[in-house]
């Protein structure tokens, strides 16, 4: 049985990835905000930036989320 | 996760409907190959059915098929820089393929082949051969000068050139396992809140219920994003191998 809760614990260590995600989330978005506003001209042309960003960085917690479903289920 | 009972990988499971061995490999049509068919034949309907008027002042329909073709070609523009249109087909394929994989996958008790990691792998080693067969084949041995930065000092080149050729490997990997993850852990989180709902019953499950549909919207972001992110990753790939070295 100890194998199986080092396991948990071993798929909980494994979403601390998320607070990096959670930081890059933040900081692609408040830059987007703070840019736009400073030019809200520009803001459409790098809107597709900002999904590519979001996503990329987005990956990074499923990431995470596979590497904890590996650790639960195999 | 329980057996048999209502684990929410469930929905993942491969069942084949027609089955069929043929030399030992098996080739049954199973439920995946039912909804690849489904979202190839969605495309090509929307397609050939939108641009059968060719009205100088298009329907809703032929607006549909047009902006998307607009879309792409804007996007190889943009991304794979010049020589990128004959490429075209090819991407344009690969992102309604993967956008209705997704998009029907949305439809209650339906499969989304994308949530299976071979798929999504192999349109991700598709491209990734594809692009670097285009790469040799378009500057011979200079393709290699990708993988060594300009302007950097020796010193520096012998860290950064296993660097650059591992990420180049690691591509095909990452691309198919983000596809992969987000299909999969959205479908899952989707099955989740519902056991919720279940759960919870009458007195409380209205709030999960809430948060379900609020989550269903998101997932359909998540699909237009997704095979939006394939395509344009797959486009910044292509134009390294047009234009190495920079």
């Amino acid at each position: 049985m100890e194998a199986d809760a080092a396991r948990m614990i071993g798929a909980g260590i494994a979403t601390v990835a998320l607070a990096g995600v959670g930081i890059g989330l933040g900081n692609i978005f408040g830059s987007f905000v703070s840019g736009a506003l400073r030019n809200p001209g520009a803001a459409n042309r790098v809107f597709g930036n900002l999904l590519l960003g979001f996503a990329l960085t987005e990956a990074v917690a499923l990431f995470a989320l596979v590497i904890a479903f590996l650790i639960l289920f195999s | 996760m329980a057996e048999g009972g209502h684990s929410p990988l469930e929905q993942f499971m491969i069942k084949p409907l027609i089955p069929l061995e043929v030399g030992g490999v098996d080739l049954s049509f199973t439920n995946s190959a039912v909804w690849m068919v489904a979202a190839v034949v969605c495309a090509t309907l929307l397609l050939t059915l939108g641009m059968r008027g060719r009205a100088m002042v298009p329907s809703r329909l032929q607006s549909v098929a047009e902006l998307s073709y607009e879309f792409i070609a804007n996007m190889i523009r943009e991304n794979a820089g010049s020589g990128g249109k004959p490429y075209f087909p090819f991407i344009f394929t690969l992102f309604f393929f993967i956008l209705f994989c997704n998009l029907l996958g949305m439809i209650p008790f339906s499969f989304t082949p994308t949530s299976h990691i071979i798929v999504t792998f192999s349109l991700a080693a598709l491209v990734f051969v594809g692009v670097t067969l285009i790469g040799f084949a378009k500057h011979g041995l200079g393709y290699l000068k990708l993988f060594v930065p300009g302007g950097a000092p020796f010193v520096l080149l012998i860290l950064l050139v296993p660097i650059e050729v591992m990420s180049y490997f690691v591509r095909p990997v990452s691309l198919s396992l983000r596809l992969f993850a987000n299909m999969m852990a959205g479908h899952t989180m989707l099955k989740v809140f519902g056991g919720f709902v279940v759960s919870l019953g009458f007195a409380a499950g209205w709030a999960p219920l809430a948060f379900t549909v609020a989550l269903t919207g998101l997932e359909i972001g998540i699909a237009l994003l997704q095979a939006y992110v394939f395509t344009i990753l797959s486009c910044l790939y292509l134009h390294d191998a047009l234009h190495p070295g920079h």
